[in-house]
């Protein structure tokens, strides 16, 4: 089966955090760069997929040139081959945008499975699947912990609220969105880092792929929230802590 | 030129979170002079629909079809989008639910609209609104104005409204018969399940401690286990311990566990946001 993963590339999951000069995204100019981690147990997932069934699977990502690092170790796990949308002005996209370039990309080769994480660590829209799924005109599902393939559907575990789960079956060609936590990931070896060199990765511009519409939801600036939470740390012994604790409790927030 | 909330019921029973949604319809109707309309979605939902006829309301549009009994994501969006394209809201409410995650997105790309999901607060300047939410996982807060034809679709975060500024009324009850077919509904839901013996309804929860991988080893769990008995509380984890199985996912908070909104929420060795799959490497509420 042929299996697609698509990819964000984001900040570190610690990096500091300040708005630039347009005061409508954050500075990213000393930030280091990660794969979106509910994505990494996606493309685990298609890894996995693919030991079971055989196929391909092929890694797929819009950014600019600084992805083509994540995308390279994307395929040193194992991924056979990787479409590489370069563009420096992601974030002038909203979903819908994205969703569009990246399902212009993978219509043409008309994939058995699209895989992605439930949601970016950056925007947390939480959308771009689902968006595609519907864009592609092929059924979804979102939240995903298990996929498993049968004669032309596949059957998932879809994790609902409050420790409830539930399997869904569906025709393949299908969207997934992928739960973090929900395999285990593996490490790149040696011999793939070794292998990832030779793979191939197509570089397509938005042009190519029909453009993308200009963003109906447009981010008007960003800032640190405003804390209504406030740290009190209770100095002393536990015993005193504990009094302290207990104080407030009774007649501060008034909930013992 | 009508505010949409959209409600959440599952076999009959509300979604807590629903009313959350509708105090803040109600709210931004109020502040923009537009009358609120609610819609129920299901299979032998009267009942439900009465009850939200007893708030502050224009209408509330009764969405039933033998083919929503079971919630899939290709029905719910049929249904919806019918009802949007007779109703013509100008902005859709729903709480930012899994199952609203599951469909909405979906439902706001039929008319050329992006979801704006997770909002924690709606402002009205000058006649334009503007949603605040999250982002990179609650370190950061931003403003999101939204353009285009359609309407306006939010989900809102839990919490953000409070259930208890709901304002009582009488509503028009309104039938709404979605045409729906069983060959475009693609998705086949088996019944929901649950792994292990539910003891814990966090959602409810008044008073939560709540652990994170800080806490280091598991035989280190009583300690926490005789706080939260000590003050009458549930106790709650992040996703690394309760996926290293030292609590059972029922136990899970955050945004890839349960949006809680409890009144004293005791974090130890975890960093408190609201974003799916969070780990706790950081720890800045860390306590001593």
């Amino acid at each position: 089966m042929k299996i697609f993963v698509a990819i964000k590339q984001v900040p570190l999951r610690d990096s500091p955090l300040h708005p630039d000069a347009s005061g409508k995204w954050i500075d990213e100019a000393d930030l280091s760069f990660e794969i979106n981690e509910p994505d990494a147990y996606a493309l685990e997932e298609a890894l996995q997929l693919k030991e079971k069934h055989g196929g391909e699977v092929v890694v797929l990502c819009a950014g600019p040139e600084r992805a083509a690092q994540t995308i390279r170790e994307a395929l040193a796990k194992g991924a056979d081959r990787a479409i590489h949308i370069a563009m420096d002005n992601l974030g002038a996209l909203d979903t819908l945008g994205v969703a569009k370039l990246l399902t212009a990309a993978v219509a043409a080769e008309k994939p058995d499975l699209i895989l992605t994480g439930l949601q970016s660590d950056d925007l947390g829209s939480g959308q771009t699947g689902v968006v595609m799924a519907e864009l592609l005109g092929v059924p979804h599902s979102t939240i995903i912990m298990q996929a498993e393939v049968r004669d032309g559907t596949i059957r998932v575990k879809r994790e609902l609220e409050n420790g409830w789960f539930q399997h869904i079956e569906m025709p393949l060609p299908a969207v997934l969105t992928m739960q973090s936590g929900s395999n285990k990931l593996r490490y790149a070896t040696l011999m793939g880092i070794k292998k990832a060199k030779s793979k191939e990765i197509r570089s397509v511009t938005p042009a190519e792929l029909g453009g993308a519409p200009a963003a109906v939801a447009a981010i008007e600036k960003v800032y640190l929230p405003q804390k209504s939470k406030q740290t009190q740390i209770f100095e002393g012994d536990a015993k005193t802590a504990a009094a302290q604790l207990v104080e407030k409790l009774k007649f501060e927030v008034r909930v013992l | 030129m009508s505010i949409l909330v959209v409600l959440e019921q599952q076999g009959g029973q509300w979604h807590r979170m629903s009313w959350e949604t509708l105090a803040a319809g109600q709210q931004l109707g109020a502040a923009n002079g537009q009358p609120v309309e609610a819609a129920v979605v299901g299979k032998g939902i009267g009942t439900l629909a009465n009850e939200a006829a007893t708030r502050k309301l224009a209408k509330v549009w009764a969405v039933e079809h033998d083919l929503l009994d079971s919630y899939t994501a290709d029905g719910y969006t049929a249904a919806v989008e019918e009802l949007i394209r007779k109703a013509q809201p100008t902005l859709v409410l729903f709480p930012h639910t899994y199952q609203v995650r599951d469909f909405a997105p979906k439902l706001a790309t039929r008319f050329s609209q992006v979801l704006v999901s997770d909002v924690i607060a709606a402002r009205v300047d000058a006649g334009a609104l503007s949603l605040v939410r999250q982002f990179f996982q609650g370190k950061l807060s931003g403003d999101v104005r939204v353009s285009g034809a359609g309407p306006v679709f939010a989900s809102l975060q839990a919490g953000a409204w409070r259930a208890d500024a709901l304002e009582s009324g009488s509503a028009p009850v309104e039938a709404f018969a979605p045409v729906l077919s069983a060959d475009k509904i693609r998705q086949k839901p088996e019944v929901p399940f649950r792994e292990a013996a539910r003891a814990v309804d966090l959602t409810a929860a008044e008073i939560i401690v709540s652990v994170g991988r800080g806490i280091k080893e598991q035989s280190n769990l009583p300690v926490v286990e005789d706080l939260a008995k000590a003050f009458g509380a549930e106790l709650a984890a992040s996703r690394p311990i309760c996926d290293a199985g030292w609590l059972p996912m029922e136990r899970q908070v955050g945004s890839s566990g349960q949006t809680v909104a409890p009144k004293v929420y005791r974090c130890r060795h975890l960093r408190c946001d609201s974003a799916p799959g969070g780990d706790e490497r950081r720890q800045d509420h860390r306590r001593d």
